[in-house]
């Protein structure tokens, strides 16, 4: 291994990888902020640029840094405008923005950097030891896990279900789930509830209805009350500074949620959407009681485990990719794309035929994170400074960038009169205080669900799966528990009391 | 009745019109080969149109006992009247408008009436900083969109051509 480390950094320390990283990051950073542009559309457009430069290691190198500055990226755009462009940036948004509004960009920005470094760094050490054995164990894994895995995710929507919310947050957890049956399913293939009406045959684009649950109520609201926008204009918002304090309770939280991050990222499938939401319920159903209360409101372990989550996820993804040929996400589908353009086949035979791909791709993953924080950390104060800009300009750029995400996603202008008709709904429903995030919940994981639970159910022939299989019995088990936990503590501590 | 209960009522009728099209529409049209299956594509909506029938009524009927650290709302309804309200409706208009002539008049002019439209609305009047930002910025996203990254974007009105 350890030749393969020196093999790894002699070829990702030369000054033209060194400049192909910074640039993609740099790359990365900026069109990810951009609602709609998520990293495996960014890829996507950059792999003429990767396949011309001719050798697959800088290619690689480049590719990498695309993508950590686009996970980046769409943070950002989450946590300064509410505007998450990509499902694993949603949670995200939960605390990132209400940090935002409390004056605090600067340091959520930062907490979101270096948690989204560590995640990184910590994902690619588990990768380069545990590769091999990992992936054989993320075959094991079938769709009736993967369904528990679902259930597990949704278990977050308990941040949201607040004394006397638990009603509306489970309706809007079910109108979620009831939204993303709407289209034409993977698994059924015919369109339901569509009306007849074509444009509903996809089902609804997840960007147009995340700007519009989120973004587009904020900027109404922003809109209707400009005394909401006074917090922004405090001097603390470059203000970058972690407490100690601050430090000492976010590192548990960054490290557990790099290894849980990691190993969902594995699973073929599952992706740094289901790591990032599964990172933010078991942290906040693990937190002691006050600052279970603080979830959903600013919390900057809230912030930290689905950052850190999300972008171990997208390290874990490699694994199965590099060792197997199988890729576990959009993204990685996209770079086994590439990489086969570059005459590289990835594979069991990958690290033994061609040790300098693999090794620099790994090197490349620490050198991509490292950059990223080098170069975004100075930028975070200019960046934060994006919400002192006056609303007058400020709120009518926010609902063009909303526009423009649905846009994009969907290449189609009915999109747009959707998202206006959902935000307006949105708007009211936050007037009525109906939590918003259970609903995107229920809808990013509603066909996962659907698909995961029919395969199950066709397999084993009906509902018997959940008995004979011990690995989905375990994680049903485990999302039991996770709901259950901080109501039993919650009676514990009255009877202390 | 509270603005929340009328809203769980509406998605109550959303539910049952929902529920009526998977239990009573989705299952003729089966072709037979599906209905030896376990699960069928009415199978999910089925489950979860009861589920949210029953949760929409214990909000509709107010069984579930109301927060009690009730904190002063985002945006206090009664008096609706003190807030921008117009800023808002317009702006929504100018959305509505902006998503029917994006195709039409194209994204350079459809985007820069929009955003000067917008600020206009909130207040602005410092016409030679919004129209140089505007215009900076519209060009600045129809190059990187369009050209950089490959996503069409029809730059000027249809009968000018693409």
């Amino acid at each position: 291994m350890l030749e393969g480390i020196l093999l790894g950094l002699s070829t990702a320390f030369t000054p033209v990888n060194i400049l192909m990283v910074i640039g993609g990051c740099l790359i990365g950073t900026f069109i990810g902020m951009l609602p709609g542009l998520g990293p495996m559309s960014i890829i996507a457009i950059m792999i003429p640029v990767a396949i011309s430069i001719g050798d697959p290691s800088a290619a690689l190198i480049l590719l990498a840094g695309v993508y950590y500055g686009a996970i980046f990226g769409g943070s950002t755009s989450s946590i300064l405008i509410n505007a998450p462009g990509v499902a694993s940036t949603v949670a995200s948004s939960f605390d990132g923005y209400p940090l935002a509004r409390q004056g605090k960009a600067g340091k959520a920005l930062t907490v979101a950097a270096i948690a989204s470094f560590s995640g990184g760094t910590i994902g690619a050490i588990l990768l380069m030891i545990f590769a091999p054995a990992l992936a054989s164990v993320a075959l094991l894994f079938h769709s009736a896990e993967y369904f528990a895995l679902m259930v597990v995710g949704l278990s977050a929507i308990a941040a949201f279900a607040g004394s006397g919310q638990v009603g509306k947050a489970l309706l809007m957890t079910l109108l979620g789930l009831i939204m993303s049956t709407i289209g034409e399913g993977a698994l059924f293939n015919a369109p339901r509830f569509t009306m007849g009406i074509m444009d509903l045959q996809s089902g609804f684009g997840f960007i147009t209805l995340a700007m519009a649950m989120f973004a587009l109520p904020e900027a109404l609201f922003l809109v209707l009350d400009p005394k909401r926008s006074n917090s922004d204009t405090g001097g603390q918002i470059k203000d970058l500074r972690i407490t100690r304090q601050e430090a000492r309770s976010i590192a548990p939280v960054i490290g557990r949620q790099s290894i849980q991050g990691f190993l969902i990222g594995v699973l073929p499938g599952a992706g740094a959407t289901i790591a990032s939401f599964l990172g933010y319920a078991v942290e906040r159903n693990i937190a002691p009681k006050h600052e279970q209360e603080q979830f959903g409101k600013g919390s900057l372990k809230g912030l930290a485990a689905p950052e850190s989550a999300n972008n171990a996820a997208c390290t874990g993804s490699f694994v199965p990719l590099l060792t197997l040929g199988i890729p576990g996400s959009g993204t990685t589908a996209i770079l086994l794309g590439a990489l086969i353009a570059l005459n590289v086949t990835p594979g069991p035979r990958l690290m033994i035929d061609e040790p300098q791909v693999f090794w620099s791709v790994i090197i490349s993953m620490y050198l991509g994170n490292l950059v990223l924080l080098i170069l975004n950390l100075p930028l975070i104060p200019y960046i934060a400074k994006i919400l002192a800009v006056p609303r007058s300009f400020l709120i009518p750029f926010i609902l063009f960038f909303t526009l423009m995400g649905a846009y994009i996603g969907q290449n189609n202008s009915t999109e747009l009169l959707i998202l206006v008709g959902f935000g307006v709904c949105a708007t009211v429903l936050r007037f009525a205080k109906y939590p918003l995030p259970p609903l995107l919940i229920g809808f990013i994981l509603g066909q996962m669900l659907e698909d995961n639970f029919s395969r199950s159910m066709q397999l084993a022939g009906g509902i018997g799966f959940i008995l004979e299989r011990p690995m989905t019995m375990g994680l049903l088990a485990f999302a039991v528990v996770l709901v259950l936990l901080p109501v039993y503590r919650a009676r514990v501590a009255r009877r202390r009391a | 009745m509270a603005l929340d209960r009328w809203i769980a009522l509406f998605i109550l009728m959303i539910c049952l019109i929902y529920g009526y099209a998977a239990f009573f529409t989705m299952d003729g049209a089966l072709p037979p080969f599906m209905q030896r299956n376990p699960v069928w594509p009415s199978t999910f909506p089925k489950v979860l149109s009861v589920l949210a029938v029953l949760i929409a009524l214990t909000v509709v009927l107010g069984l579930e006992k109301p927060p009690s650290d009730d904190k002063e709302p985002d945006i206090d309804l009664s008096r609706l009247g003190d807030y921008k309200l117009g800023q808002a409706i317009i702006l929504l208009g100018l959305m509505v408008a902006y998503a029917l002539s994006l195709s039409t008049a194209g994204f350079i002019i459809s985007t820069s009436v929009f955003l000067l439209a917008g600020s206009l609305t909130l207040g602005e009047r410092r016409w030679h900083i919004m129209v140089p930002v505007t215009l900076i910025a519209v060009v600045g996203i129809w190059y990187l969109v369009q050209q950089v990254l490959g996503i069409f974007l029809r730059p000027w009105p249809f009968f000018l051509g693409n």
